[in-house]
């Protein structure tokens, strides 16, 4: 209960909830990291997925070498960016692109593979050009894989994106390293409860989304499976 | 043919991790918890903060002690002094090694000002708790500063802390996070110089981040430790500090007294004898610059100084 305790009474406090150190504009800072990652994450691993499944072919190596990359230290991965660029303000994005990537380029290679070739076949049949195949047939049915990769990817990062505090960045990350370094668990606490809340909104926003861009046939048929 | 080859080669690779891992844990002893406290048990428990040359002293100790035969755990690398202070107050580590001013005005009198060494360790010895015990000073210090590159002291005519007065509100400064809190942080360079910078950048704790910031101009001043063997070879100039701001820092031992007898204490006592200013900036620098390892560079040390 400590814990819950802890984060309650430092959430409540006045004093945090205004100015650039306040909740709101931590909040907004972490948002920001994590969007501009997946933007970056989902322009680099969509395209890379939905080709590779497409034409089914090099998938092995390349699944087998973002399952790889997903075991790079992610905090050592920061610091490396970080001295090679000499302390660039944008280090913090390397890891977090590297954590998103692969499950999103997963995903959608599995996504695009698993459509049935009759589909395709019917598609073709009826006159379709391969890539009216592609946007009509194949992307709409990989949606909900996709949808899931990109899902598990920006809860990763939400997580993830306390380690910009590393490098002297905002985020909520800020209020976990200040909080250890003082003893202040309060703070810690409650920089940590405000990232779990985050991450579930993402949650709740991406299974609203799934509900409003999938077709309903395929939403049944994802859960029955 | 391959595979067989393959298979042969894998399992004296397996065979081989198996005897280093058995190896080490014949060599390390690992049967005493570092957890249990240290009052009863036989075993002395060593921590250390979370930067290199803290990890480098406890390893001195370590070996200095393993060397006259006692038994010796280690828990490196706790954290700031906010969180490993209470950790050896309640006996859970035994002995670690201390700077005497930053261990004065964080955790034990917050509002002192005592600023020599012999000042501070008065102040230390009336105001430590009974159960903790502060041995002899090394003339060794890693004082914080304030420090900035060579080019700004050059361009602004920097010699000491007071001469940044005109310029403060136009720059950032850079430091570890505790920083903005501790009496002789932010807090000090407000009252002692009247000095009230434009923002405050949380960096490391005199490492890797507090330099790439300082060289590439995020931060135009950082606190940084004396001893930090990048202020030599990326040339840093360490602003004098007239008012004393940052006490005395003396490298000794800080002891959970129900832990250690006299032998022990003779023995770290020996240690800081033998420690000097030139001695501990060489040994930071080989770890740093020439990336030796913790204990190759203490046993250098202990057997140089006959006490290894």
């Amino acid at each position: 209960m400590s814990f819950f305790n802890f984060a309650w009474q430092w959430l409540i406090a006045v004093g945090h909830w205004s100015g650039p150190e306040g909740v709101p504009s931590r909040l907004l800072e972490h948002v920001e990291y994590t969007a501009l990652a997946m933007v970056i994450s989902a322009a680099v691993g969509l395209p890379a997925g939905v080709i590779i499944g497409h034409f089914g072919r090099g998938g092995f190596a390349v699944v087998s070498l973002a399952n790889i990359w997903r075991s790079l230290p992610t905090l050592g991965l920061l610091i490396l960016a970080f001295v090679l660029s000499s302390g660039a303000s944008w280090a913090w994005l390397i890891p977090l692109v590297a954590l998103a990537v692969p499950p999103i380029l997963v995903n959608a290679y599995e996504g695009v593979l698993g459509v049935d070739p009759d589909l395709k076949d019917a598609a073709t049949g009826m006159g379709m050009t391969p890539l009216q195949v592609l946007f009509k047939v194949e992307i709409p049915v990989a949606l909900p894989l996709i949808l899931l990769g990109l899902r598990t990817a920006t809860i990763q990062v939400v997580s993830t994106a306390t380690i910009a505090a590393y490098i002297s960045l905002g985020g909520l990350g800020r209020y976990i390293i200040d909080g250890l370094a003082t003893n202040n668990y309060g703070e810690v606490a409650g920089g940590a409860a405000l990232v779990v809340l985050l991450a579930l909104v993402v949650q709740f926003a991406f299974s609203g989304l799934t509900r409003l861009i999938v077709p309903a046939g395929l939403r049944n048929q994802a859960r029955q499976s | 043919m391959h595979r067989i080859a393959l298979y042969k080669a894998m399992a004296l690779g397996i065979a081989a991790a198996a005897g280093l891992t058995l190896a080490a844990c014949g060599s390390s002893g690992g049967k005493s918890n570092p957890l249990s406290g240290g009052g009863g048990s036989k075993s002395v428990v060593i921590g250390s903060a979370n930067f290199p040359e803290s990890q480098l002293l406890a390893t001195i100790y370590q070996q200095a002690l393993q060397a006259k035969g006692i038994k010796v755990t280690t828990k490196l690398n706790i954290g700031a002094r906010e969180v490993y202070y209470p950790l050896i107050r309640k006996g859970t580590i035994t002995i670690l090694p201390e700077y005497n001013g930053a261990l004065l005005t964080t955790s034990v009198s917050p509002s002192s000002t005592a600023a020599s060494t012999a000042q501070v360790d008065a102040a230390l010895k009336a105001g430590l708790p009974s159960t903790l015990e502060i041995l002899n000073p090394s003339t060794a210090q890693d004082a914080d500063s304030v420090t900035v590159t060579a080019a700004f002291a050059k361009k602004y005519h920097l010699k000491s802390i007071p001469d940044l007065k005109p310029i403060a509100k136009n720059m950032v400064f850079g430091g570890p996070p505790e920083f903005r809190t501790r009496a002789d942080g932010l807090i000090g360079l407000k009252k002692n110089y009247g000095l009230v910078f434009k923002n405050f950048k949380p960096t490391d704790t005199s490492s890797t981040i507090t330099f790439t910031d300082l060289m590439n101009g995020s931060v135009q001043a950082a606190d940084v430790f004396t001893t930090s063997p990048q202020i030599i070879s990326d040339h840093f100039v360490v602003l004098a500090d007239p008012k004393n701001n940052f006490a005395a820092q003396n490298v000794l031992p800080l002891v959970y007294k129900p832990g250690v007898n006299a032998k022990i204490i003779g023995i770290l006592n020996a240690v800081s004898a033998a420690l000097s200013q030139t001695a501990l900036l060489q040994m930071d620098s080989a770890l740093v610059v020439q990336h030796a390892s913790y204990s190759q560079v203490a046993s250098g040390f202990l057997s140089a100084t006959g006490l290894g």
